[in-house]
C-alpha cells in the first residue's frame, strides 16, 4: 500500500500558468524518497502542492489512500504530514524550545518525551534550548526546523533542501539524522541539490525537469543510469 | 463581445438611473435646490477624481481628504477674500511681517547648518545642531507670534484676504494641497501602505485644529463669510442664474480633468502607475522608481482635492473650520469612489451623483423614520424619547456609511462600473 | 517646591495616566498589526464601546460598587471587557474574515476597519447620545491629597482613585500579557504567527483560533483602557479619532508587532503630551527678577498650546517614521 501517491498533478501559483505538468509520484510506507532536478524544475512546487499550499488545477494526491487535496495545512498535520520549507523555516524571534512546541500545536498531551527525543536526534539543540532560533548557525537552524516538524509525530516528513548552504561535513550529519529518523518509522520525502549523496540514501528517486517527470526509479538505479548521470549528476 | 455588450447595457442603465434621480430632485425641490445640489456634486466630483487617482490608479490610501480640502479652502479664502484695511493699517501688519521674517531667517539657518561642508561627514553633530536650531526657531517663532496674534484678534479681528480673483485662490489652494501631499508622501510612501493612512488621518485633524484655533488667521469659530464667487452672485442675478453659472464653471473644470486623465491613463506614465499598483515587486525589479511615481500620483490627486475643496467651500460661501468633518469630507468621498468603481473616471462621476443624492435625501428620510419610531414608541410603550432624539437619529447615517463601505468592499470590490483595463 | 509638585501633578501623574491608556490601546493595535497585518482603525471606537458598556452597567446597578468599596464602573469592568471582547470576535467574523478569505491587500482591511469604526460610532451615539457622561453620578470620586514633608511645600500631590486603579490595572495587564505570550500555548502561537505566518500555518497552528484569541485580548484591553480613561475624566462618545493617533504612534514607536514596545511607546507618547503642554514659565517665575531685561517672561511658556495637543503624537510619529521606521524595538512589520 502506498503511503503517499501523486497522480497526474497539474498545479501552480494562484491563477498563473501551472508549473507542474502531469507529475506522478508514489512512495511506500517507511521509504526515503528523493526529488532531484535542475533549479526551477518545480521541486519545491511539488512539495508545497502536497502540503496544500498551492492551487491544484487537476490530478489527485492521496495519503493512506485518502484524497488530501482539499485539506488545510493544520488538517494535514493532524493526518500525519509535516513539512520543512526551504527557507524561513524557523521562528526566529522564539527560542529553540518554543519552536519545537509550535510544531506540536495540534497536540494537547505532554510534550516532554517528544522534546527529549528531538534533543536525542539533535544534541546541539539541547544546550541552545533557550536561545532565539534566529541567533543559531545555518546547520543548527536546519535542526530546529526538522525538530519542529517531528514534534507532531508525523508519518510522512517533507523536507525541502535540508542541506542547502551547509558544509559537506554538516551535510553528512544531517543525512545521517534523516536516516535515523527514517529508521524510527517516519517516511521521508525530500528535495535535494546534492543529488549523488541524496540518491545514495534514497529508496526511490524522482528526477523532475521543467515541471515534468524525467526519470523515476530506485535511488541506486538512477545513480547507475548513464543518462541521468550525464544530465543531472555532473558526468 | 457578449460580456462587453451586457457591460455597456449595465452602464447605460446606471446612467439613466442617475438621470432619473436628478430629475426627481428637480421636480420635487425646484430648480434652485436642484442646481445647488448639482453644483455640490460637481465639486465633490473633482475631489473624488483626486481620490480615484490616488486609490484607483496607485492604490494609495488617503484617510485625511478633509485636511487637504480644509487647507485648500483656507488658502483660497486667504487669496480671494477682500482686503482687511483695519489690519493693514495697524502696527500688527508690520509686526507680523517681522515674525515671519524671523521664521524665514531661522529656516535659512537650519538649512545652512544642514548643508555646511565642514559638517558633511559628522552626521551625529550635524543632526544635533539641526535639531537645536529647529527647536530654537520654533520657540522663538511661537513666543513672537503669540502677542501679535492676540493683538490682531483684539484689533482688526483677523488678517483678512488679498482680494485677488477667486480662480487664483482655487489654484493656490490646489498648489498648497499638493505641497502638503509632497511632505506627507515623502515620509510615508516608502513604508507600509497603512502608514500613509495613519499619517493622513493625523494631518487632517491637525489642520482642522490649527484652522479652528488660529483666530488671527481664520477667525476660527466666528467663521468667514460671505466668500466671493467667481461668477455673479445670487444677490445680483438671482439664485438660479447664479448657480447655473457656478455649475458651468465646475463642469468645465471636470471636463478638463477628465480629458487629461483619460490621456494620462493610456500614456506610458499611466501604464507604469498601474503596473506598480498591480505588481509592486516586479515593477521595482524592472528598475522603475516606484516611490517617485507614487509620489507624483499622490501630489496630483491632492491638487485635485484642493481645487475641488476650494470650489466646494466657495460655493457654500462660508469658511467654517468646525464644519470640516471626517465623515462628510473624507469617508463620504471614499464611498463615492469605491461604490462607483475605483480607477474608473466615469464610475467615480456616477458614484458621486448617486451617493451624494442619497446622502442628502437620507437626512429627511432618517428623521421621518425615527419620527415614526418615536410615535409608535409613545403609543405602544409610552416611551419618552430623549431630548436629543433627532441628533441621535442622524447618527444612523454614520452607521449606514460604515455599513456601505464594508458591504461594497466585500460584495462589489470593483464597484458599479469597474475599471476597464484596456490593452494597447 | 510648589513648582515641582505642580510638575508632578501636571506632568508625571497625568502623563502616567494617559500613557497607561495609550499603552493598553497600543498593545491591542500592535497584536492585531502583528497577527492580522493591518492597522485597526476601529480600535478607538472599540475603547469607547467598552466604556459605554461599563457605563450602561453602572447605570443599571449603581449600588454594586459600594458593596465592595470600589467605584461601580470599575466593578463592572470585567463584564464590559467580556462583552467588548465578544463583540470584537463577532466583528472579525462578519467583516474582516470574509475579506481575508478573499485575500485582499492590507489597505482594504484598513478601509474595512474604518467602515466598522463608523458603524460603531453611529450605534454608540444613537444609543448613548453625544454629550459627555460621568461615571460618578451616584458615588463620590475619591481624591487623595498627599502633603510632602517640606516646609515650603504648600501644595499637595493630587491623585484620584480612578488613576490609582488605572495604574494598578495597567500593571496587572502587563503581567497578564507577559504571562499569556510566554507561558500559554495560544500566546506562543500568537508570537509564532506574528513572527512567520506561513511557517505557523505549515506547523499546524490553527490560525483561526489564534485570531480569535487575539481579538479577545485586544477587545478586552480596549474596553479596559476606555473605561478607566472615562472613569478618570468622562465618557466622550466622540473620542475615537483623538485616541487613535496617539495609539498608532505608540505602537509604531514601540515597533509594530512588539507588545512590550507598545507599552513603552504608550508612555513615551503620554509623557510627551503632558511635557509639551506643561507651562514651563512656572519654573522661571521664581527667578523673575534676576532675568535679563530683554527676556520678557510671558505667562505661558508651553511648548505646544493645549488646543494643539494632537500635534504631539503626530510629530512623534513623523520623527519615528523618518528616523527609524521599524520603531525603537525593531518591530517585525515595516
Ligand atoms: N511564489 C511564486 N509565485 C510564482 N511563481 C513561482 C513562485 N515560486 C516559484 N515560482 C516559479 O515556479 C517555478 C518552479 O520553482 P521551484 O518549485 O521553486 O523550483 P525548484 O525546483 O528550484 O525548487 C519557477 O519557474 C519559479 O519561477
Ligand atoms: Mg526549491
Amino acid at each position: 500500500m502506498s503511503l503517499v501517491n501523486v497522480s497526474n498533478l497539474v498545479a501552480g501559483y494562484g491563477n498563473n500558468a501551472p508549473i507542474l505538468q502531469n507529475v506522478d509520484m508514489t512512495l511506500q510506507q517507511g521509504q526515503i524518497g528523493v526529488i532531484v532536478g535542475p533549479n526551477g524544475a518545480g521541486k519545491s512546487t511539488l512539495l508545497k502542492s502536497i502540503f496544500g499550499l498551492l492551487n491544484i488545477h487537476s490530478g489527485e494526491i492521496t495519503h493512506n489512500d485518502k484524497s488530501i487535496i482539499h485539506l488545510r495545512a493544520d488538517q494535514l498535520v493532524q493526518q500525519g504530514l509535516a513539512f520543512v520549507p526551504q527557507e524561513f523555516n524557523v521562528f526566529e524571534s522564539m527560542s529553540v524550545e518554543e519552536n519545537l512546541e509550535m510544531g506540536a500545536f495540534i497536540r494537547s498531551d505532554d510534550l516532554s518525551d517528544s522534546i527529549d527525543k528531538v534533543y536525542g536526534y539533535f544534541p546541539p539543540l539541547k544546550e541552545k534550548r533557550n536561545q532565539p532560533a534566529g541567533e543559531l548557525s545555518g546547520g543548527q537552524r536546519q535542526m530546529v526546523a526538522m525538530g519542529r516538524a517531528l514534534m507532531s509525530n508525523p508519518s510522512l516528513l517533507l523536507l525541502d533542501e535540508p542541506t542547502a548552504g551547509l558544509s559537506p561535513l554538516f551535510m553528512e550529519k544531517i543525512f545521517e539524522r534523516i536516516i535515523a529518523v527514517n529508521k524510527s518509522g517516519v517516511t521521508v520525502l525530500m528535495v535535494e541539490q546534492h543529488a549523488r549523496q541524496a540518491l545514495a540514501i534514497a529508496d526511490m528517486g524522482f528526477v523532475l525537469v521543467t515541471g515534468q517527470n524525467a526519470f523515476t526509479d530506485t535511488g541506486q538505479a538512477l545513480l547507475q543510469d548513464d543518462d541521468v548521470a550525464r544530465s543531472f549528476l555532473g558526468g | 463581445m457578449n460580456t462587453l455588450l451586457t457591460g455597456y447595457k449595465k452602464e447605460a442603465l446606471i446612467v439613466s438611473f442617475c438621470g432619473v434621480l436628478i430629475a426627481l430632485v428637480f421636480a420635487n425641490f425646484g430648480s434652485a435646490f436642484g442646481l445647488r445640489m448639482l453644483t455640490e456634486i460637481a465639486c465633490f466630483t473633482i475631489i473624488a477624481l483626486g481620490l480615484t487617482i490616488q486609490w484607483g490608479f496607485a492604490g494609495l490610501f488617503n484617510a485625511g481628504i478633509m485636511g487637504f480640502i480644509a487647507l485648500a479652502a483656507f488658502v483660497s479664502m486667504l487669496v480671494s477674500y477682500p482686503v482687511n484695511e483695519a489690519f493693514w493699517q495697524s502696527d500688527f501688519s508690520s509686526q507680523l511681517g517681522w515674525v515671519f521674517a524671523k521664521l524665514l531667517l531661522g529656516v535659512a539657518i537650519i538649512w545652512g547648518i544642514n548643508s555646511l561642508p565642514t559638517l558633511r561627514n559628522r552626521i551625529k553633530l550635524r543632526r544635533l545642531l539641526v535639531v537645536i536650531a529647529i527647536a530654537i526657531t520654533y520657540l522663538v517663532f511661537m513666543q513672537n507670534l503669540a502677542p501679535v496674534a492676540r493683538g490682531i484678534e483684539t484689533g482688526a479681528g483677523f488678517i483678512g484676504g488679498f482680494g485677488l480673483p477667486v480662480w487664483m485662490g482655487w489654484i493656490a489652494g490646489g498648489i498648497v494641497a499638493g505641497i502638503l501631499a509632497w511632505f506627507v508622501g515623502h515620509i510615508c510612501l516608502g513604508l507600509r501602505s497603512d502608514y500613509l493612512a495613519i499619517a493622513t488621518l493625523g494631518i487632517a485633524e491637525i489642520i482642522k485644529a490649527v484652522l479652528k484655533n488660529a483666530d488671527w488667521l481664520t477667525r476660527g469659530t466666528l467663521t468667514v463669510s460671505p466668500l466671493p464667487w467667481p461668477v455673479e452672485t445670487p444677490g445680483e442675478i438671482g439664485f438660479i442664474a447664479s448657480r447655473a453659472q457656478y455649475l458651468s464653471v465646475t463642469i468645465v473644470i471636470i471636463a478638463v480633468i477628465f480629458w487629461l486623465l483619460q490621456r494620462a491613463y493610456s500614456a506610458p506614465w499611466g501604464r507604469m502607475i498601474r503596473a506598480i499598483r498591480d505588481n509592486e515587486l516586479s515593477s521595482a525589479a524592472m528598475g522603475k522608481d516606484v516611490n517617485g511615481r507614487r509620489l507624483e500620483v499622490f501630489i496630483l490627486g491632492s491638487v485635485l482635492m484642493g481645487v475641488g475643496g476650494a470650489a466646494l467651500v466657495t460655493f457654500n460661501s462660508i469658511f467654517d473650520p468646525s464644519g470640516f468633518l471626517p465623515l462628510h469630507h473624507t469617508f463620504l468621498i471614499w464611498v463615492m469612489v469605491i461604490l462607483g468603481g475605483a480607477g474608473n473616471n466615469t464610475g467615480t462621476l456616477i458614484g458621486t451623483v448617486i451617493v451624494y443624492i442619497v446622502w442628502v435625501m437620507s437626512e429627511p428620510a432618517t428623521l421621518w423614520v425615527f419620527e415614526g419610531i418615536k410615535h409608535l414608541g409613545l403609543e405602544w410603550f409610552a416611551w419618552q424619547v430623549p431630548n436629543d432624539f433627532d441628533s441621535r437619529a442622524l447618527q444612523m447615517r454614520v452607521f449606514l456609511i460604515g455599513l456601505t463601505i464594508t458591504l461594497v468592499l466585500r460584495f462589489a470590490p470593483s464597484g458599479l462600473i469597474p475599471e476597464k483595463i484596456r490593452e494597447h | 517646591m510648589n513648582e515641582i509638585i505642580f510638575f508632578i501633578n501636571k506632568v508625571l501623574i497625568s502623563g502616567a495616566a494617559i500613557g497607561s491608556v495609550y499603552a493598553m490601546g497600543a498593545i491591542g493595535v500592535t497584536l492585531i498589526f502583528g497577527i492580522l497585518r493591518f492597522a485597526h482603525f476601529a480600535h478607538g471606537d472599540m475603547m469607547t464601546l467598552g466604556a459605554f458598556f461599563a457605563f450602561a452597567l453602572t447605570v443599571m446597578f449603581p449600588q454594586a460598587g459600594q458593596a465592595i468599596g470600589l467605584p461601580t464602573g470599575f466593578v463592572m469592568l470585567p463584564v464590559a471587557m467580556l462583552l467588548t471582547a465578544i463583540i470584537a470576535v463577532l466583528l472579525d467574523k462578519t467583516f474582516y474574515l470574509p475579506l481575508r478569505n478573499n485575500n485582499v491587500s492590507p489597505v482594504v482591511m484598513v478601509m474595512a476597519s474604518i467602515g466598522v469604526t463608523l458603524m460603531l460610532q453611529g450605534l454608540i451615539r444613537l444609543f448613548g447620545g453625544i454629550e459627555a457622561r460621568y461615571f460618578f453620578f451616584a458615588e463620590r470620586k475619591d481624591i487623595f491629597r498627599i502633603a510632602l514633608p517640606f516646609e515650603d511645600a504648600s501644595r499637595k500631590i493630587v491623585i484620584t482613585e480612578p488613576q490609582i486603579l488605572l495604574f494598578l490595572f495597567t500593571l496587572f495587564s502587563v503581567f497578564a500579557i507577559h504571562y499569556i505570550l510566554n507561558k500559554t500555548k495560544f500566546g506562543k502561537a500568537m508570537r509564532a504567527v506574528s513572527d512567520n505566518p506561513d511557517l505557523a500555518r505549515v506547523s499546524g497552528i490553527n490560525i483561526q483560533k489564534v485570531t480569535i484569541v487575539t481579538w479577545l485580548i485586544a477587545g478586552s484591553l480596549a474596553a479596559a483602557a476606555g473605561t478607566l480613561l472615562s472613569l478618570d475624566v468622562s465618557l466622550k462618545p466622540d473620542l475615537s479619532f483623538n485616541l487613535l493617533l496617539p495609539i498608532f504612534a505608540a505602537a509604531i514607536v514601540g515597533g509594530v508587532g512588539h507588545p512590550y514596545g507598545a507599552i513603552v511607546g504608550g508612555y513615551v507618547v503620554g509623557f510627551a503630551e503632558t511635557l509639551s503642554i506643561f507651562n514651563w514659565a512656572i519654573f522661571l517665575r521664581p527667578f523673575r527678577d534676576s532675568l535679563p531685561e530683554w527676556f520678557e517672561l510671558s505667562s505661558n511658556l508651553a511648548l505646544v498650546p493645549t488646543e494643539y495637543k494632537i500635534t504631539v503624537p503626530f510629530f512623534i510619529l513623523v520623527v519615528i517614521l523618518i528616523w527609524r521606521p521599524t520603531g525603537l524595538f525593531k518591530g517585525k512589520v515595516i
